[in-house]
């Protein structure tokens, strides 16, 4: 904190600190942005199950969509929560506004005109040949741009702390720095420096960087903000949260190799790699017995507040899935899944099982707050809730044993058909599952639609009754 | 300086960073900084060459229209137009094959283990990705389709026309889109970025000795019962040749 206020006089108000107009538009652009992304799964997804209504349609190509969903989920989606979320947290955490309000309002226009020129320039076939970073080579500067602003303008509250600071802010600074890095790499060595085999250790640095050093550190900075202030109770150690934040700066970096297994690429970067992702498990285990420690004694909110619900859901997967990655990061287990739909499954336990979870719940938490309104109807929430959850259960259970099979028989030299012949029920499944994550989605985008109008209605009803009370006086 | 900003900034943030990108970047580029990058002028060897007047030869009017009128004499001058059209056209088709994801469910690289090299050929070394074909590199991270790096010379042009227009006319039970905008119509008539495709797809392996490289399967050392799972894999590639 700045200096510790002696009385509540001195600490700036709310309204000083934080945009809520701006936060409002973040987490709505976020909610549109994963219906398109998951619209472009759901192309790929009928397409894999051979029934693609569009078949023949450039503009409507499924390999294209395939690559909305990817980028739309992390550009789109992920990051304008988290620049919402950001616009929320740092002031109030800070004291201090951000650095400019101009700034802000540009940075969020530049990003909607990134976001979408992505998705048409991945529509008109314009896609870089970089995983994760297919935006087009003429958005990329633009994109850094933007990325080097956001740094400037939640840095600019920051820099004005003195001494030890909370863990959320160690988080959010390592972010901001590392994604910024982290994307000049990714987006510009492979194409303009180097090539071949290093651009490809390169390429491997870059998706798991986007990952570990971008949406994983903002993701741990916001729940250790979030969780404390809902269950109105300190972390459960502090030690902890040194030892999870420490270990993850140092380890994860050194993982990126791992995605390119029994590659060209040097065989002791390769055992390098791997080593460091098994020492991530190890780091991810004290972060989440750390955050489980603190909700004892507390479970009764997992039942009551929705948001912790989605958290600590988030919770469970994120260490489902960095489970799941000790094992398959090792070689034996590579020879066998690697390329096959456990990674997929694996992908979208990440992405969707913990990060989007955990935005949703910020999403869930947030929005009420700004409209000042309760949400429109409980049930609604439990559905969102328990639609999407079964659903990521489903797909990512279901990917995960097809890719198991899938590797046995590639490696039983089976026909290449006969494997697609096998796939196709499990796709099937899969599809099922995305149809219930789909829908979750839909009814929370009508019952935030709702919960708006609801807004409203209350403001004009308050309106109305001080007026009336100003009539009568 | 565990807690504070600067120690958060400089070592985490730049530090750990830089560590990283040093140890896991900067090491493969000082060791492969000794093979020099091939243009794709540099890649045209003769079996790409080979494919690309098979190319102007099956499709005349689409050739003609999408890289011009081959020079009828034989000559230096014949050469070099059609080695000047072949690396314009490799460039065209790697810009379709990223464009279209392609890399995304067809991965570039053989490993040495899983059989992968009975199944799809040699494994893969440094060398071969270090041209500008491969910038960014290709690997490719999922197969839903096989690899294809060596996929050159295994299946004729025709064939992949046809295959790329409908991939399930051909593959019965293929999960593949097809690919009409590549072609005015149909099949036989491939536009510009449909034959630049084609070529790609025949240059991946066409710098092995071994190309083109066929799917090799030998029966199974174990006796079983009646070999069931060895054939019928290898009659469909064998009698897709030339």
């Amino acid at each position: 904190m700045r200096t510790e206020p002696t009385s509540t006089a001195e600490i700036p108000r709310h309204d000083e600190l934080v945009d809520e107009r701006l936060v409002r538009w973040y987490l709505i652009s976020a909610a549109l942005y994963l219906a398109v992304a998951m619209t472009g799964g759901f192309l790929m997804g009928f397409q894999l199950i051979r029934y693609n209504p569009f078949s023949g349609i450039e503009l409507l190509s499924p390999g294209r969509w395939r690559m909305v969903h990817t980028n739309g989920v992390a550009y789109g989606f992920i990051a304008s929560a988290f620049l919402g979320m950001l616009h929320w947290v740092v002031p109030r955490l800070t004291l201090r506004p951000v650095a400019d309000k101009r700034l802000s309002y540009f940075i969020f226009f530049a990003w909607q005109v990134v976001v979408l020129g992505t998705v048409v320039g991945l529509l008109m076939g314009e896609a870089q040949g970089l995983e994760w970073g297919e935006t087009p080579v003429w958005i990329d500067p633009l994109a850094q741009a933007g990325l080097g602003l956001v740094a400037i303008n939640f840095m600019a509250p920051i820099r004005h702390l003195k001494g030890p600071m909370y863990v959320t802010l160690w988080y959010f600074t390592a972010a901001f720095i590392w994604t910024f890095l982290t994307y000049a790499m990714g987006n510009f060595i492979p194409q303009y420096f180097v090539n071949g085999t290093s651009a490809g250790a390169v390429g491997g640095l870059f998706i798991h960087d986007l990952v570990g050093l971008f949406v994983t550190p903002l993701g741990w900075g916001m729940m250790y903000y979030f969780v404390p202030i809902m269950l109105k109770k300190p972390i459960w150690s502090h030690g902890l949260s040194l030892v999870g934040f420490w270990g993850l700066a140092f380890f994860y970096p050194l993982t990126g190799i791992h995605h390119f297994l029994y590659t060209p690429i040097p065989m002791f970067l390769q055992y390098g790699a791997v080593l460091s992702t098994i020492a991530v498990e190890m780091v991810v285990t004290t972060v989440v017995v750390n955050f489980f420690a603190t909700i004892k004694g507390s479970l009764s909110a997992l039942k009551d507040n929705m948001p912790i619900r989605w958290f600590y859901t988030g919770m469970v997967f994120y260490f489902l899935t960095c489970l799941q990655c000790a094992f398959q990061t090792t070689l034996t287990f590579q020879a066998l899944i690697h390329f096959s739909d456990w990674v997929v499954g694996h992908a979208h336990m990440v992405m969707y099982g913990v990060f989007s979870q955990w935005l949703i719940g910020v999403t869930v938490y947030l929005l009420p707050r700004i409209w000042r309104t309760e949400w429109y109807s409980r049930r609604m929430l439990e559905w969102h809730y328990w639609l999407s959850v079964v659903g990521i259960t489903i797909m990512a259970f279901d990917l995960i044993v097809l890719g198991l099979f899938q590797g046995y028989m590639w490696a039983s030299l089976a026909p290449w058909s006969d494997v697609i012949a096998f796939s196709i029920p499990w796709w099937a499944i899969r599809m099922i599952a995305g149809t219930l994550m789909f829908a979750s989605h839909l009814l929370f985008m009508t019952h935030m639609l709702l919960t708006w109008m609801k807004a409203i209605a209350e403001r004009k009803a308050e309106a109305a009754g001080s007026a009336a009370v100003a009539q009568t006086a | 300086m565990l807690e504070n900003r600067s120690g958060v900034f400089f070592i985490a943030g730049l530090f750990f960073f830089a560590l990283a990108f040093v140890s896991q970047a900067v090491v493969p580029i000082l060791m492969y900084r000794d093979q020099p990058e091939l243009t794709a002028e540099q890649l045209v060897n003769p079996n790409v060459r080979f494919q690309f007047e098979d190319l102007a030869k099956r499709f005349p009017e689409p050739f003609k229209a999408a890289f011009g009128e081959v020079p009828a004499n034989p000559g230096p001058e014949r050469e070099e137009w059609l080695n000047k059209r072949a690396a314009e056209a490799l460039r065209v088709g790697r810009k379709a094959y990223t464009g279209e994801a392609c890399w995304h469910c067809h991965s570039q690289f053989v490993r040495p283990v899983s059989n992968e090299d009975r199944r799809f050929g040699p494994v893969s070394e440094a060398w071969e990705y270090q041209n500008e074909l491969q910038r960014p590199v290709m690997f490719g991270t999922r197969r839903v389709g096989p690899d294809l790096s060596r996929e050159g010379g295994r299946r004729s042009n025709d064939w992949h026309a046809a295959h790329l227009f409908q991939p399930n006319a051909l593959i019965s039970g293929s999960p593949m889109p097809s690919y009409k905008w590549y072609f005015d119509g149909s099949p036989d008539k491939p536009n510009k970025k449909g034959l630049s495709l084609i070529l790609y797809l025949q240059w991946l392996g066409s710098w092995l000795e071994s190309y083109p490289y066929y799917e090799d399967y030998k029966a199974s050392p174990l006796r079983l019962p009646e070999a069931k799972s060895a054939a019928p894999a290898a009659a469909p590639a064998a009698g897709e040749g030339e």
